[in-house]
Formats: structure tokens, C-alpha cells, sequence
């Protein structure tokens, strides 16, 4: 059982309070008609690809390896997708990482500086390229530990709180690498960003696992439930006997651990770890992604999935662009006036306004 | 003191501390040298900075700031330097376009209920975008009127300069401080951002307020670009990114509470010369690194942020504090 309306305790948003009609007590079975929506946005963007490019849709096998452009779009969601399963689940909780670029480089810029001791004849097993992906993970879990401890047990506001690493974290990445941006030659780690297994590119694959991971551990276990009791009110929550906590401190590790995975895939793909660019801005595309996906700022129910597809909704933009003869120099105005029309459309009021004229008056 | 003096007090102290160790290690400190490039080089953010603290204040955020200065550097640039317009009408056009832009995104948030940090980002994409769509090279602007605000500079015994750009950043500190707390604007900005249904119901015209911020905080954008261009002579489409995220961090250390309602406009100020300070004693000590600045920034702004909990947990109105607790993002 859970409650709809956030709006009835809180009042900041009671324009949002007609979308579902106040209360409700079971999960629809289709979702909301914004998840309709969106997928009608996806469809669309994909069809006009289609126009541009006839080839669009093709796939074909280049050396064992998947290529297209709908590869194309997977390949580059990826780490975006790890992102946003993590970010979904911290704004469901009424957070928000803007740390997790920051975090990104810091990771990437550590597993390269260790990579290279191991390639330099380092023999200590703390710089196999297994261990290596473990420590990452873990220096990506103590980044998300510090926000979470800020939020959680500080209670600072997420978005200053995690700010705060967002600033110092390039500087830290920095300090890692001497200012400089390494890069290395190991294979077997950069399979992790480069790799192919039956055809598919590896990072589609990890990110996919996660996605299906995460979706398994809220949706199968009570966990979902209380994250989004949280999310809706912590107070009452903690009165219910939930570790109100605890859930905001683990969903913003779970968030760090996402952006250490999604760093690795950023430097495995290139080789090295630049410490002003890797994971630049990415925090903004993922909460992009997970706003349009559905999930509302003000924290509550969230959607995995739907995160899942807003990051496509963008990374099909952003290859359809490509491939189009548009200038690349315009992307970024279409991608402004792309996401203003989709999250327009997902606005009951923006709907209500465009309806009004063609609405009988009772 | 009134408890909401002190996180004020504490930014002026670590400002006065900081300058204070800056000038036992660099004499040149305490010249009017180092004061007049100290408001010189931070004005064009500090200008936007200002800008976003009335947004703060009335709970919003504004993520478009960084590209809104890179988009008027441009057009000025191109307007002046290729096309041969008079400065002071593309200044016009440009505050014109800033603030209805700025008003747009304010319109979209109120009417629309989007969250701000989305429309905003959308607004950060859109103006980037436009700008390099207007040129992704760098252009210089050559006019005798830009010659003429440079050579428009007080000159101190020392040789100190206090230039056209300082004067600019000091006279919008003080109109910011009068629209902040002596005008019925600036009291419908900390009502909306204490308790919008609140001041909705005590007849704060809430929709009107929230465009007249966005519009406000793009237009002080607009000519914090302005001011840039100036001081550079010359337009880049791709200078000023992140800068928003320094402007959010100088807004909040200089007393402004994020959730809204709380803040102060001179707090902003002494923020932005507490951090110029810092990053010119880093320049001056060629010893640290520059990623250290950032990490200073971060500690700095976790130290304040920190600072304020504190206090304000030890508040005697809890409700207050409740609210507080329990504010949503800002949007």
C-alpha cells in the first residue's frame, strides 16, 4: 500500500495534486499516462532518425561486432543508464546527486592510476585489473557515502550536500592523476569499456544487468516500498519504524557505486582518465533522464525503467542528430527545445492550457 | 544579535580572516592594487551572483547562468565586432532578449509547474546551444567605445585601478541590496520563498513574482556578459561553463539558505571576494596546485552549510525548523 499524494502534507505543489486525483492505494497496472507519453516521444524521435537516415534501423556484423545506429544509442546510454538507476532511486527518496560526474572522474581517474602500476610491473594483487574494478567500486560507494552521510545524519540538502563533492570532486580527481590525464594500454580493463560479448558491446550489457539488478531488489523485495515512504515523508516513516536513514545513506552509495561502474566504462572506452572532462555534465543529463522518465523531484514513487527510457529518449536525440546533416553546432539548441516539448507534453497543466480553447465549459 | 545575523558575521569573519593571511604572506594585499583587480576580475560573476540570490531567496534555482554570459559575449561580439552595430543598442537588444528569456523560464516554471532546476537546464542547453550556433570562434571586438570604457578607469596613488567593471559590480550591490529589502519586490521574493502558500494567501501576486526573479536573475546575467565583454573585448562561446555552480556555491556561502526565504544580497558579495581572495593568493603562490581551489571551495561550502544547520537547529521557533526539515527541492 502506499499514498499518491504528497501534496496533501506538503502543499508546495498542489498544482501537481490532480494528476492521479489525490489518493490512490494500488499501483495502477499500466502506470500513468505519462509513461505513454514518453514512450510516444521515443517512437517519434526514432521515426524522425528514421526519415533522416533510411539506414537507421540497421543493424548489421562487422568484425563479431554488432554496428548501427540504434547500437550506437544503446552503447552510448549505458553509462548513463547506471547513472540514472542510481539517481532514480536517491530522488525517489527526495535527493539529488549532482556529484555523480565528479564521482565518475574520480573513479576513473583512480583505476587508471592503479592500471598503470600494474602495467609499470606492480605485483601487489591490489592492482589486478579485477581488484582494481573492486577498489573503484568501492571508492565510488565511500563518494556516495559522504553524501550520504551529509543528507542522511547532516541533514543537509541534498543538492548543496552533494554539491559540495560535485566542486571539490574534479579537484580531488585532479590531485589523483597529478593533473595530468593518464592512459593506459590493459586490455583486460578496458574490456570493461570496449569489450564485446556475442556481438553485443560489453557496457550495454552491464548496464542492463543493473538495471534488471536494481529493478529485482525494489520491485521483489520491500525495499521499494521504503524508499518510497521515504521519499514521501521521512518523519512518518521513521515513526512507522523504518530506518529513514539508513535508506537515504545506502541509496546514495548505491548512486556512487553506479557512477565508479559508469566511470570505469567512460575510461575503458578510451584508454585513459581526464580528470576536467570525464563525466562532465553527465549529472545533469541523468537527472534529465529520470525527470523525464517520470519520476517527480519531489521524491515518492519512482520508475526504473522509465529512467531507462528517458536516457534513450536523449541518446537517440543526440545520434539522430548525428547522422542528420544538421550542423553539429545546433545540437544542443534541438536537444533544449526537444526536452522542453516532452517534458511540456508530460505537464497536466501545460495540457490543460493547449486543451482549454477546444473544452466545453460546465 | 538576531540569530539570522550570524552565518553573515561568519562569512564576513572568514572573508576578513582569509584576507588577513593572504596579506601576511603577499604585502601586496594590502594595496589598492590587488583591490581593485579583486573587484575587477570577480565582477562579471559576482553581478550574476547577485542575480541568483534573488532566485535562491524566492526558492528557485538558476542553472542557465554560465551560458547565458557565454550567449550575450557572443552576440555582442558578433554584433559589434562583425556586423558593426552601435554598443549601446546591442547592449539594449541583449538585456531585452535576456529578460525574456529569463521571464520565459519563470512563466514555464509557475504556469507549467515544471521544476526550475529542469526548466533551467533546459534554459543552460538552449543558450549554450544558441550560442555556438551564432559562431564557435572566438571573436575580438575592435571599437572605439570599447577603448573608451577601458580607458575608464580611476587611477589610485598607488597605481590601483579601479576600473569601469568594479564600479559596475558596487553599483549593482547596492541596487540589489535596495530591491532586496526596501522595495515591495524584494519582500514578495523572501515571502514566496519562506511559504509560497502562505504568501499566496496573504495576496503576493506569486505568479507575476516568480517570472519578475527568473527575468531579473537573466538579466543581471545578461550584463554580468556584458561587463565580460567589456573587460575581454572580445566574444567565446565556450567560456563560463559550470560558472553557475560557482555562483550556487558563492550564493550559499555568503548566507542564503537554499530552500529559501533566507538570505542577503551583501552576503553574496563578501562570498564572491572571499573566494576571488583565495583564488588570487593561489595565483600569486605558484607553489599550489590549481585543483586545490576547488577543493577549498568545497570545504569552504561544506564548513558554512554545516554552520548553518547548526544554528539553525538551535532555533527557538521549531516550526520554523520543521519546515525547514521537511522543504521539498527547490522548484
Amino acid at each position: 500500500m502506499e499514498l499518491e499524494s504528497k501534496d496533501a502534507y506538503s502543499g508546495q505543489d498542489a498544482g501537481q495534486k490532480s494528476r492521479n486525483g489525490g489518493f490512490r492505494i494500488t499501483r495502477p497496472k499500466g502506470g500513468d499516462s505519462r509513461a505513454l507519453w514518453t514512450l510516444v516521444a521515443l517512437l517519434v524521435i526514432l521515426l524522425s532518425g528514421r526519415l533522416i537516415s533510411p539506414n537507421f534501423f540497421e543493424i548489421r556484423m562487422v568484425n563479431d561486432r554488432l554496428v548501427g545506429s540504434l547500437i550506437n544509442i544503446l552503447d552510448s546510454s549505458a553509462p548513463y543508464v547506471l547513472l540514472a538507476v542510481g539517481m532514480t532511486l536517491v530522488i525517489a527518496v527526495k535527493g539529488i546527486d549532482l556529484s555523480v560526474g565528479a564521482v565518475m572522474a574520480i573513479c576513473a581517474a583512480a583505476a587508471v592510476v592503479l592500471i598503470r602500476n600494474y602495467e609499470n610491473g606492480a605485483t601487489a594483487f591490489y592492482f589486478q585489473p579485477g581488484f582494481v574494478i573492486l577498489i573503484t567500486i568501492v571508492i565510488g560507494a565511500v563518494c556516495g557515502l559522504f553524501n550520504g552521510v551529509l543528507v542522511a545524519f547532516l541533514d543537509l540538502q541534498p543538492i548543496i550536500a552533494t554539491l559540495i563533492l560535485m566542486v571539490a570532486g574534479r579537484g580531488v580527481a585532479q590531485l589523483i592523476t597529478g593533473g595530468q590525464s593518464p592512459t593506459f594500454t590493459n586490455d583486460a580493463f578496458a574490456f570493461i569499456g570496449r569489450g564485446v560479448v556475442f556481438g553485443i558491446p560489453f557496457p550495454i550489457l552491464i548496464a542492463v544487468a543493473v538495471l534488471i539488478a536494481a529493478i529485482i531488489l525494489v520491485r521483489r523485495t520491500a525495499l521499494g516500498l521504503l524508499i518510497e515512504s521515504v521519499g514521501v515523508n521521512d518523519r512518518a516513516s521513521y515513526y512507522a519504524g523504518i530506518q529513514a536513514r539508513m535508506i537515504k545513506l545506502s541509496v546514495y552509495m548505491l548512486s556512487g557505486m553506479c557512477a565508479a561502474i559508469a566511470g570505469m566504462i567512460v575510461a575503458g572506452e578510451v584508454k585513459s582518465a581526464d580528470p576536467h572532462k570525464a563525466g562532465l555534465f553527465f549529472e545533469l543529463d541523468a537527472i534529465l533522464a529520470v525527470v523525464i522518465g517520470g519520476t517527480a523531484l519531489t521524491g515518492g514513487r519512482f520508475y526504473l525503467a522509465m529512467s531507462a527510457l528517458g536516457v534513450l529518449i536523449i541518446q537517440s536525440l543526440l545520434v539522430g542528430l548525428y547522422v542528420s546533416s544538421l550542423h553539429p553546432t545546433t545540437n544542443l539548441v534541438v536537444k533544449a527545445f526537444v526536452v522542453l516539448a516532452v517534458l511540456l507534453i508530460q505537464s497536466p497543466e501545460f495540457r490543460r492550457f493547449i486543451t482549454k480553447p477546444f473544452r466545453r465549459t460546465s | 544579535m538576531r540569530s539570522r545575523y550570524i552565518p553573515l558575521l561568519m562569512t564576513f569573519v572568514v572573508f576578513v580572516a582569509l584576507y588577513l593571511i593572504a596579506y601576511s604572506r603577499f604585502s601586496s594585499f594590502g594595496s589598492m592594487r590587488v583591490v581593485g583587480n579583486l573587484l575587477r576580475d570577480n565582477a562579471y560573476w559576482g553581478i550574476a551572483a547577485i542575480g541568483m540570490t534573488f532566485v535562491i531567496i524566492s526558492g528557485g534555482i538558476d542553472l542557465s547562468v554560465g551560458s547565458v554570459i557565454a550567449f550575450t559575449g557572443v552576440f555582442c561580439a558578433l554584433m559589434i565586432g562583425r556586423n558593426g552595430w552601435d554598443p549601446l543598442a546591442t547592449f539594449a537588444v541583449i538585456l531585452t532578449i535576456g529578460t525574456l528569456f529569463g521571464a520565459t523560464m519563470g512563466f514555464f516554471i509557475h504556469y507549467f509547474k515544471i521544476p526550475a532546476f529542469i526548466v533551467t537546464l533546459s534554459g543552460l542547453f538552449l543558450a549554450r546551444g544558441m550560442a555556438y550556433v551564432l559562431s564557435t570562434d572566438s571573436i575580438r571586438i575592435d571599437h572605439p567605445f570599447y577603448k573608451q570604457i577601458s580607458d575608464l578607469v580611476y587611477v589610485f596613488p598607488d597605481r590601483g585601478r579601479f576600473t569601469f567593471a568594479a564600479g559596475m559590480f558596487l553599483l549593482i550591490l547596492i541596487v540589489g541590496i535596495f530591491l532586496a529589502h526596501f522595495t515591495r519586490f524584494g519582500r514578495n521574493v523572501y515571502a514566496l520563498g519562506g511559504n509560497s502558500d502562505a504568501a499566496l494567501l496573504l495576496g503576493v501576486p506569486v505568479g507575476r513574482t516568480t517570472i519578475l526573479v527568473y527575468a531579473l536573475s537573466s538579466f543581471l546575467t545578461v550584463l554580468a556578459g556584458i561587463v565580460l565583454s567589456l573587460s575581454k573585448q572580445s566574444g567565446d562561446s565556450t567560456i563560463a561553463v559550470g560558472l553557475e555552480l560557482d555562483v550556487i556555491a558563492a550564493v550559499v556561502i555568503g548566507g542564503t539558505l537554499l530552500t529559501g526565504g533566507v538570505g542577503y544580497v551583501i552576503g553574496t558579495f563578501i562570498a564572491v571576494m572571499t573566494l576571488g581572495t583565495i583564488q588570487t593568493y593561489l595565483t600569486l603562490d605558484g607553489s599550489l596546485t590549481p585543483w586545490w581551489i576547488k577543493i577549498v571551495i568545497g570545504i569552504l561550502l561544506f564548513s558554512f552549510v554545516a554552520l548553518q544547520k547548526l544554528l539553525s537547529s538551535r532555533k527557538r521557533v521549531q516550526s520554523a525548523k520543521e519546515q525547514l526539515a521537511t522543504a521539498p527541492l527547490p522548484s
